[in-house]
């Protein structure tokens, strides 16, 4: 088929994305966004089957058929609370692709000559050196990518210990490395072999390493939407490499989601993304401020499931804050049954999700969904913080940092300036929790000692159901 | 290559980012975790990159090369897209 109308064919795809990741901006449009991109990728594997490019099929379908298998295994069988390792263990296999693509591209033998050769005995083409440049991007994002994910994969599925493995030279480590890296791209430019960019892959896959393994479990979400974006970039680069439109194109819109939600992550937790990448709060720095004892000392007041069933009843608004912890107890199905039961007694019910709950930006709204809680009662921080004073009783459960007072009003505080979801501003809150034990800033909170605060002491969905079950009985 | 194709090129990337940019800021918090999906599918397009060296002439190291990307890239495309239609499908109005 000419090559023109492949040509158009990416063009096609490219525009299906646009027009996908567009319809994402509505829950109401956003299967059919999704579709469109699906549609679009299929467009632009069949342009690529068709072209003169390529050759032989056979060993095509080896790897298509492979791929296909894996892939629908994963996405049919994974849990939802498992879809922050899925997605980092996807952003590692696009940043290896695209590296492989780079590689295969650079070990290519075309027309007999091996293409490092006709790179390097072209002096007067000083644009050998782009595809060179091209081919180390690729190869340097893309290897530290699939590293990286793998082992934010382990970290998120606790194979590796989830807390910062604080080593004193990590940054001088990842320098080092990094140096290495564009040393090594460097010489591969000037010098075009083979063996330099195994070698440069080589230091990059250790660079993925060691950039990611002192990265505590809570700063998680803002790994994987870095990943994501790398993973996106990668592929930009090898776009580059095959002077590829359709990978230019989608590589950049992937790298431009990813850097957004990186920030929006940062922001969220009041941290630079240096800050998170090179250490910081839960990262070996000693907290200071007063201890835990200090804070709770005779003012932790504790109730029943009873009781909270008896002031749920009189209240007519009622707003549930839900973090990590809710999904660890799997108790987001009691968090439904009791929000129709609520509804049903003409309470008003809405849930405030703070921008990092979850392990990974949106999770928490997943799960909730799929818990079949109308996204329409999920709302945002900003949304949902001028509604507490309005608000009878606020449930938090599995979340403790995300509505930590002090961010607001103690300045030296290690999560000072991190925005909060402001319970504390409810006429009562109760803190459903099975201990006093710190989040992962690991700072005491004084919300739990407050005087509007109830601690409900107990496991995440026990808790619920009986507050359930409270509230059935009269 | 061409310095008239690397300059197109790099007006098409730059170009893509700010769409990227544009697009992506109107997305609400709700479906983020679709959103990174999604998107990570789509950077699955490097299955392109990977089925042009994997049928490719180019000799057997980069075929096989290839054929690997080929496997990691059609998992990344497809997981991708199929597990947040699987999300996005959850999502209901009350």
């Amino acid at each position: 088929m000419s090559e023109s109308i492949i040509r158009i064919a990416y063009l096609v795809a490219a525009v299906l994305f646009i027009f996908g990741l567009k319809g994402l901006t509505h829950p109401k449009t956003a299967v059919r966004g999704n579709l469109m991109g699906a549609t679009g990728m299929l467009i632009a594997v069949v342009a690529v089957l068709v072209s003169r490019e390529i050759v032989s099929y056979g060993q095509l379908a080896i790897g298509l058929g492979a791929g296909v298998v894996l892939g629908s295994l994963l996405a049919v069988k994974i849990q939802m609370t498992a879809m922050p390792q899925l997605v980092a263990v996807f952003n590692g296999f696009g940043g290896i692709a695209s590296a492989l693509v780079a590689a295969a591209s650079y070990e290519s033998i075309r027309g007999g000559t091996p293409f490092v050769e006709v790179l390097a005995a072209d002096p007067s083409d000083t644009l050998a050196a782009t595809t060179s440049v091209s081919v180390a991007a690729a190869g340097l994002v893309g290897a530290v990518t699939f590293t990286g994910s793998l082992v934010a994969f382990s970290k998120l599925q606790e194979l590796i210990k989830g807390k910062p493995r604080w080593v004193p030279s990590g940054r001088v480590v990842n320098g080092a490395l990094l140096a290495a890296a564009v040393a090594l791209a460097v010489i591969m430019v000037v010098n075009p072999s083979t063996t330099v960019f195994w070698a440069m892959i080589a230091v990059a896959a250790a660079l993925g390493l060691s950039l990611v393994l002192p990265i505590g479990g809570a700063d998680m979400p803002v790994v994987i939407a870095l990943l994501n974006s790398y993973s996106g970039l990668a592929a930009a680069a090898a776009g580059f490499v095959l002077q590829n439109t359709a990978l230019i194109i989608s590589g950049s819109l992937v790298g431009s989601s990813g850097l957004i939600l990186t920030m929006i992550m940062c922001k969220a937790m009041n941290r630079s993304l240096a800050n998170v990448l090179f250490g910081g709060v839960g990262g070996g720095a000693k907290v200071e401020g007063p201890s835990a004892d200090e804070v709770y000392a005779g003012k932790i007041k504790s109730t029943s499931s009873e009781e909270v069933g008896m002031m749920l009843e009189s209240a007519s608004r009622v707003v549930i804050v839900p973090g990590y912890g809710m999904a660890v107890a799997q108790a987001q199905h009691a968090v439904r049954d009791l929000m129709n039961l609520l509804q049903e007694r003409g309470t008003e019910v809405e849930f405030a999700i703070h921008p990092v709950a979850g392990r990974m930006p949106g999770h928490m709204n997943v799960l909730l969904a799929e818990s079949d809680v109308p996204y329409d009662h999920l709302k945002e921080m900003e949304v949902a913080n001028p509604t507490f004073p309005q608000t009878d009783v606020a449930i938090v459960i599995g979340a403790n940092d995300v509505v930590n007072p002090d961010a607001r009003e103690v300045p030296d505080s290690p999560i000072a300036g991190m925005p909060i979801i402001e319970v504390d501003k409810a006429r009562t809150v109760v803190v459903i929790k099975r201990s006093l034990s710190p989040g992962f800033a690991g700072v005491p909170n004084p919300l739990f000692a407050a005087d509007n605060t109830m601690m409900l002491f107990g496991h995440g969905k026990e808790a619920i159901l009986d507050i359930v079950g409270a509230l059935k009985e009269d | 290559m061409p310095v008239e194709v690397l300059i197109l090129l790099i007006s098409v990337f730059v170009l893509a980012i700010f769409v990227g940019f544009e697009v992506i800021t109107k997305i609400p918090p709700t479906l983020h975790t679709p959103l990174m999906s999604g998107s990570n599918a789509i950077s699955g397009i490097t299955i392109v990159g990977a089925l042009t060296a994997a049928g490719s002439d180019w000799g057997t190291l980069s075929v096989v090369l290839g054929v690997v990307a080929v496997t990691f890239a059609t998992t990344n495309v497809v997981g991708g897209f199929m597990v947040t239609h699987r999300m996005l499908s959850m999502f209901r109005k009350s």
